[in-house]
């Protein structure tokens, strides 16, 4: 089986988000890159799909900046077999990236069976690559999935909907799932991993290279600023215990009148 | 002159942090109060590939540098210097094959450790004697056909878990270091007594033990080098295990700082952080810096190795600038903790018992300086 593995490269978690100077973008100099934590799950499966399937690929497919490639290391690192890295800006919107990604797809010179991506990236939050792509690519897509299984010729997914009840359904292949967690424990690299992963084939390409032009691009992203520092809280003394009535009274009555949650 | 990390150290650091943060300190605290072997922990390192490091890939190991070596060191003992000590031991018994060993005794002796989760132990110190390491009393006599290795160790780390043993004996105690042999020796041979476990003051969850050798009949070819030479190969073993065990010190020290960063700026005394408070920064600012000293003395400790540079000198001055800084840095990190820093709630004064250990064993502090005043007078 060909799988393919959408990576995205995103921010570390314990990032201080600053907004770059010309207020387009975030400040990236100094941030730290990591793997997608979605994303993870996505590579932790295919790999499992690899193991039961021998004589499988897991291609990786990442659009974004080349500065850093601390997410496709990581994944070769797990265990995925070669990448396919299309240079972009970090600030894409999800069209183009989805755009992107099937151009990086379509170079990577074989048929995709399955196409795993996680279900959101976790720096905007879109929700939207996995089904956006796979609507390009004309495959049907599952997303948010918790549960894979096989199912004669076909894919038993498992996915969660609100209140916590699952869906299930049978999806034929090729299609793209978009993983959530709770679907698998990703695997640690491990330093051999580490060592063999550099000497693994990774594939560079432009945005020029797989179709991509500025005309493409649905957003344009500006005035990005802090939000508004939150006002200090109110203290209240109560240590005198003649006053607590009066200091429970006017507590209600703030919270009621100003902060409006009573 | 370069300082950085190459890009596969720095995914190697990442990584065994990663295995230090979520499989070791959460269990730190339960194993070191009920004194938990971490057979689990130990067995997972394995499967990744964070033990055994000195192992060179000729027989089975991944080929790693002494640098790399002492910077996954250093993550684990950021997990839990006590179980880095159990993890550790492995490679200091494991050291003197690799530098000492025939071709064939590292096929029969190292690759094996490659293959399956196995455990070693390093035999060198005895009920009378430690830093009089000459000094010892443990025979190993030629029995014909084979050794006979008779005597009492102790505080031997991995004792009652390892399946190989290096066992240090002398032909003859009069001879002084110049008797010295080095054998090999299966643990499922006869005449192998295990002690008591001790109960130790920190690095409570790693397996301390004394054994009895009672006539064990050693093969004849278990021997490392001639009989007479485990002199020279313990101390050629101290020059690439020195740097390792400080590693574990600068482990420590990262961790204390970790813990007094996060402290200080959420404990407020007088109405605010007590990160605000000079005292409090100018501690905080020598953790810091005594474990980037220790950091770099380890590095080049070990990067003098890596590059065929003789390193005695340094690799003692960082055990034991590594080790003296880890007990300052983790006593000021009780201290900075305060009254919550001495209950076990905590995880600082773990660090200040396992900080101790760093101190004794491998060399105390005091013998590292008798080295280092060795090298810098001229003997």
């Amino acid at each position: 089986m060909n799988i393919f593995v959408c990576v995205k490269q995103v921010p570390d978690t314990e990032t201080k988000v600053q907004p770059n100077a010309d207020g387009t973008f975030i400040e990236t100099t100094s941030i730290k890159w990591i793997m997608n934590p979605y994303d993870e799950f996505a590579v932790e499966q295919a790999l499992l799909v690899k193991a039961d399937n021998p004589g499988s690929t897991v291609t990786l497919v990442r659009v974004g900046g080349v500065k850093d490639t601390e997410a496709l290391r990581t994944a070769l690192a797990m265990g995925a077999d070669d990448a396919v890295l299309v240079e972009a800006d970090d600030n894409l919107d999800s069209y183009t990236i989805a755009k992107a990604l099937k151009g990086g797809i379509e170079k990577a010179g074989k048929q995709p069976d399955i196409i795993f991506a996680g279900k959101q990236g976790i720096d905007d939050d879109a929700l939207q690559v996995p089904q956006v792509l796979a609507q390009m690519l004309d495959l049907p897509a599952v997303s948010v999935i918790v549960g894979y299984e096989k199912s004669g010729e076909n894919i038993s997914v498992k996915r969660e909907i609100e209140g916590g009840a699952l869906e299930v359904y049978e999806v034929s292949t090729p299609c793209v799932l978009a993983t959530n967690k709770g679907i698998n424990t990703p695997r640690y690299a491990s330093l051999p991993g580490i060592m063999k992963a550099k000497r693994k084939p990774m594939q560079q390409l432009t945005l020029a290279d797989v179709g991509v032009s500025e005309d493409d691009k649905r957003l344009k992203y500006s005035d990005f600023k802090l939000p508004p520092e939150k006002p200090p809280g109110k203290k209240f003394d109560a240590t005198d215990e003649a006053k607590q009535q009066e200091v429970v009274a006017e507590v209600v009555k703030l919270l009621r009148e100003e902060a409006k949650v009573l | 002159m370069n300082f950085k990390l190459s890009t596969e150290q720095l995914e190697m650091r990442e990584m065994a942090m990663k295995f230090a943060k979520n499989e070791m300190i959460p269990k730190a605290q339960e194993y070191d109060e009920k004194e938990i072997f971490p057979e689990n922990e130990f067995k997972k390192a394995w499967e990744l590939g964070l033990v055994n490091t000195c192992i060179p890939a000729e027989f089975g190991g991944a080929g790693f540098t002494a640098l790399d070596s002492v910077v996954i060191g250093e993550a684990l003992a950021y997990g839990c210097m006590g179980m880095n000590t159990s993890f550790m031991a492995n490679d200091l018994a494991l050291l003197p094959i690799v530098i000492a060993g025939t071709s064939e005794q590292k096929e029969k002796f190292l690759r094996p450790f490659t293959e399956e989760f196995k455990i070693a132990a390093f035999c060198l110190t005895e009920p009378g004697n430690g830093s009089d390491a000459a000094g010892i009393k443990t025979t190993i006599k030629d029995g014909g056909d084979h050794w006979i290795l008779n005597g009492s160790k102790m505080w031997i780390t991995n004792a009652s878990k390892a399946h190989q043993f290096v066992v240090y004996g002398t032909m003859d105690p009069n001879l002084k270091h110049k008797g010295l042999c080095a054998v090999v020796v299966p643990s499922d041979l006869e005449g192998i007594v295990m002690g008591k476990k001790e109960e130790k003051m920190g690095h409570r969850s790693s397996d301390t033990r004394s054994i009895q050798f009672e006539n064990v009949k050693v093969p004849k070819e278990n021997m490392l080098g001639k009989p007479g030479e485990a002199w020279s190969i313990a101390m050629k073993t101290l020059d690439h295990s020195r740097p390792l065990v400080a590693s574990s010190a600068v482990g420590g020290s990262q961790r204390a700082l970790d813990c007094v960063k996060e402290y200080s700026k959420q404990r407020s005394q007088f109405g605010v952080p007590i990160s605000k408070h000079q005292a409090i920064q100018f501690m905080i600012a020598d953790i810091a810096m005594k474990t980037e000293a220790s950091r770099l003395l380890v590095h080049k400790a070990a990067w003098l190795l890596d590059n065929g540079e003789r390193n005695t000198e340094v690799a003692s001055y960082a055990k034991a600038f590594a080790a003296d800084s880890c007990m300052q840095n983790t006593t000021d990190a009780v201290q900075i903790y305060g009254g919550y820093g001495y209950s076990k709630e905590y995880p600082v004064e773990k660090l200040m018992r396992d900080a101790k250990l760093i101190q004794i064993y491998e060399g105390t502090s005091q013998i590292q300086r008798l080295v280092i005043a060795r090298e810098v007078l001229g003997k």
